[in-house]
């Protein structure tokens, strides 16, 4: 029904697709599969008519389409749902349904039938128990994701895309929308599925086609059949080659985090570790396994209960002020909404976590701000080497970096690391790597986040392998593989 | 804190660096943000000296327009504040009403100008400090929370005052701020300059002004980088209202007068001053220079239209266009210096 062929999508410094092939059936659940960064995102969004494909060609039941936006897209056949419901919590659920095409006419809302449509479709999903007159914004997350597909099938869709459509659910949540998505394929609808969990794709899944490095590996695999280390390691083994920084030669000194019995309801459970003094400690695991909800606890950003120690002493609930103040820094994960004032300079940026440091009785001595910034420029080689440019006009690696050289100032005793190097170039990462690196040589404990395993693997002296906000396996990161970690994280057990 | 001075131990240190010639630009820039302000003012002023060449430049009229600016003008240097933070106070003539009834009750005048003064004052930044506690620790919304504040703080005003206009000793102290005169200007021109000065300092030396941009740029990064975000925008209310109760005194100055019914609409000049200025409403960014700039603009043109003896009506039609406009031409402007 719908054949993709080498499908190329080029970026600014990245080619995200770099020739995929894909080939689904009428009334199959065709799963995709890959690491981070294998270019899955990308790929959906090909579909769902939000990026143009640079080369390549996609055919839909015969005839060559190319989706040119996303009203294309729906008028094509194919609905998009994402990670992030993209829902209206003030209107109602019939109001949802059909946002865009509403039952109206001359601009009046024709609400009776909007509401007996939306009962039908609802009905068709099996979920008749949904009242079209309620509002969104007070279903479950189960519930919710029933609208959209209830949507998806207002536009009498042909081909349904779901990105991480379980993320969000429980376990028996989970088993109703297989339900679902059987019921709709029974009546010839085509489900592209996206799922990092293997036991789903070997329940609901027809057929597996493997992404690596922005290229199909695998097409159209038995989902059922193909054994798992088959699968794991069609998606490990890239091409692109990491350069990390060799780890340090001497021991790791004093401990300076423990964590003990952390937990954080709905996010992760009684999870303990510790950090020593020029170590970096990886935490592996998938979105949403509650790697980066431990860091924001540890950094009092999130309540949790449980303790954390620093350096000896118990830090109480003061938040994220007395964290910085006792020594922690946090590289957050969306390095623009979280920790950047992209209007500002490189120097306002550099100096915002470290102010009083800068002044005196308030008064900012900025000869010096301007000296301690243009240091660090230099030092991590920043790139224009201008620390009064606005930090929005750097390159996401030198935008990084400009994060990291904050926490640089001040006496530091732990990094926290969310993705540092999510949507830097390859080039850019072996110099993030090697300042990471220094970092901990100068006796800074570090804690660090990474979706990507040979990322973990590569610059982590010690990983902790997180699964369903449990830390499932802990080992020194020359003892393990990617091949098993990205098993434990997917399966939940060691190979 | 001094470990923040402490280099990391491999980083090496620089010399004294030369400034780097991107400065220049940047302050080109800097200067160029205003222009369009600076050209505008110019051209009200040439339509002043074109159509009432006898009396607009004189010393007079001049005296007349900064007078008019300074109260609004010290309640528009606290509402930069405000709104760079991310917030906006829509309470502020309110409280210089309330500040100036209270300074003038029976009672406090007993006491003398000075007590009056510091009465004035203690309101208004005790009235601020509750929007800021409201707002920062309650989690109200800004507007509505300054919007209750409005109402509630004039409608206490009315009762402390009986509804009547209090009037103090013309020839006292405070009344004298308005009288005396340095170099022909009038005392209070000069406290309204030192606000301003002293704002500026405020906002571009020193770590309040640099935590009021990163609150109002981007409040997740400044709670991440381990800034008191809700201190500080409980702080940044509480300037507004020391900012009114400042303007209170002004007021009582000018008209030797406490009353209810005193800053009726100033909120809207401030924050349409604040705007014409280049600040913009979503935080983050603006300049003091800026929202003078644009508060001298609206009482020119208040000036040109009792010069000219039109209708304060269309008085009021032309500063509605010309926020309209300025705020357009800001939009250009920013998508031109977007990379």
């Amino acid at each position: 029904m719908l054949v993709m062929r080498g499908i190329v999508k080029q970026f600014p410094g990245v080619r995200a697709l770099d020739g995929v092939d894909l080939d689904v059936r009428a009334g199959e659940v065709h799963c995709l599969l890959g690491q981070n960064g294998a270019g899955k995102s990308t790929l959906i969004k090909v579909l769902a008519g939000v990026h143009q494909p640079d080369e390549g060609t996609v055919e839909f039941n015969g005839a060559q389409v190319r989706p040119s936006g996303p009203m294309d897209a729906i008028r094509l056949g194919f609905a998009t749902i994402y990670q992030e419901l993209d829902l209206v919590d003030g209107l109602s659920v019939a109001d949802n349904i059909f946002l865009g095409h509403e039952h109206a006419r001359l601009g009046f809302v024709n609400t009776g039938a909007g509401h007996r449509a939306a009962r039908q479709v609802l009905e068709r999903l099996g979920h008749g128990e949904i009242r079209p007159s309620t509002e969104v914004g007070r279903l479950s997350p189960a519930a919710k994701q029933v609208v959209s597909m209830a949507r998806a099938l207002s536009h009498d869709a042909r081909l349904i895309i779901m990105d991480e459509p379980s993320a969000a659910l429980a376990h028996d949540e989970v088993a109703n929308l297989f339900r679902i998505i059987r019921e709709l394929t029974g009546q010839g609808v085509a489900v592209v599925y996206i799922s990092h969990r293997l036991e789903e794709i070997r329940e609901i899944g027809d057929r597996v086609t493997v992404l690596k490095d922005g290229r199909t590996v695998a097409v159209g695999l038995p989902a059922r059949d193909t054994p798992t280390s088959r699968i794991v390691s069609l998606m490990t083994g890239r091409n692109v080659e990491y350069v990390f920084p060799p780890r340090a030669a001497r021991p790791p000194g004093d401990q300076v985090l423990e964590v003990e019995g952390l937990t954080s309801p709905g996010a992760f459970h009684d999870v303990s570790f510790s950090v020593r003094a020029g170590e970096i400690v990886g935490l592996a695991g998938l979105v949403g396994s509650g790697r980066s909800e431990i860091l924001e606890a540890v950094y009092g950003a999130r309540p949790a209960s449980g303790s954390v120690v620093l350096a000896g002493k118990r830090l109480r609930r003061g938040g994220v002020v007395t964290s910085v103040r006792r020594g922690m820094g946090l590289a957050p994960e969306e390095r623009k909404a979280q920790a950047l004032l992209l209007d500002q300079s490189v120097t306002a940026n550099i100096t915002l976590g470290s102010l009083p440091g800068f002044a005196r009785f308030g008064w900012m001595n900025r000869a010096r701000e301007r000296a301690e910034a243009e240091r660090l420029v230099k030092a991590l080689d920043i790139r224009p080497p201008d620390p009064e440019r606005p930090v929005k006009t750097l390159s996401g690696g030198n935008q990084q970096k400009a994060v990291l050289a904050r926490w640089l100032l001040g006496s530091r005793r732990l990094l926290l690391l969310d993705e540092p190097t999510r949507g830097v170039d390859v080039g850019a990462r072996a110099e993030l790597y090697a300042v990471i690196r220094d970092l901990a040589d100068q006796g800074i404990g570090v804690l660090l986040v990474s979706s990507e395993v040979p990322e973990v693997l590569g610059l982590a002296d010690r990983v902790l392998v997180v699964r369903e906000g449990a830390v499932i396996h802990e080992a020194a990161a020359g003892e393990l593989d990617e091949h098993r970690v990205l098993d434990m994280i997917m399966n939940g057990r060691a190979a | 804190m001094s470990d923040a001075r402490r280099p990391p131990a491999a980083v090496p240190e620089t010399g004294g660096a030369a400034p780097p010639p991107a400065r220049a630009t940047l302050n080109s820039l800097t200067g160029a943000r205003h222009l369009g302000l600076l050209v505008a003012l110019g051209l009200l002023v040439v339509v002043g000296l074109v159509t009432r060449p006898e009396n607009f430049a004189t010393a007079s009229n001049l005296v007349s327009i900064l007078s008019l600016a300074a109260t609004i003008g010290v309640i528009t240097v606290g509402a930069t504040f405000v709104i760079i933070g991310g917030g906006i106070d829509l309470s502020v003539g309110a409280i210089m009403a309330l500040a100036s009834v209270w300074a003038t009750t029976v009672a406090t005048q007993e006491f003398g100008p000075v007590v009056m003064a510091v009465c004035a004052i203690l309101v208004g930044t005790g009235t601020g400090l509750v929007n800021g506690l409201l707002i920062a620790y309650g989690r109200l919304v800004p507007f509505i929370a300054t919007l209750a504040m409005l109402v509630a703080a004039r409608g206490l005003a009315q009762r402390m005052s009986d509804r009547k206009t209090q009037l103090i000793d013309g020839e006292g102290a405070i009344a004298a701020l308005s009288t005396t005169r340095i170099l022909g200007i009038p005392l209070l021109v000069y406290i309204f300059a030192l606000v301003v000065v002293l704002g500026w300092i405020l906002l571009n030396r020193t770590t309040f002004g640099r935590r009021t941009y990163a609150v109002g740029g981007n409040p997740e990064a400044a709670r991440l980088a381990g800034i008191d975000v809700r201190r500080h925008t409980m702080l940044l209310y509480a300037l507004s209202g020391l900012c009114c109760g400042i303007a209170a005194i002004l007021i009582m100055a000018r008209t030797t007068t406490g009353s209810s019914t005193h800053g009726d609409l100033y909120e809207l000049d401030a924050i349409a001053a604040v705007i014409i200025g280049g600040t913009l409403l979503t935080g983050g960014r603006g300049t003091i220079i800026g929202s003078i700039l644009g508060l001298l603009i609206f009482t020119l043109i208040t000036n040109l239209f009792i010069l000219n003896g039109l209708n304060t009506s269309d008085q009021l039609i032309a500063k509605g266009l010309i926020i309209v406009v300025a705020v357009l031409l800001q939009r250009r402007n920013l998508k031109e210096r977007a990379p």
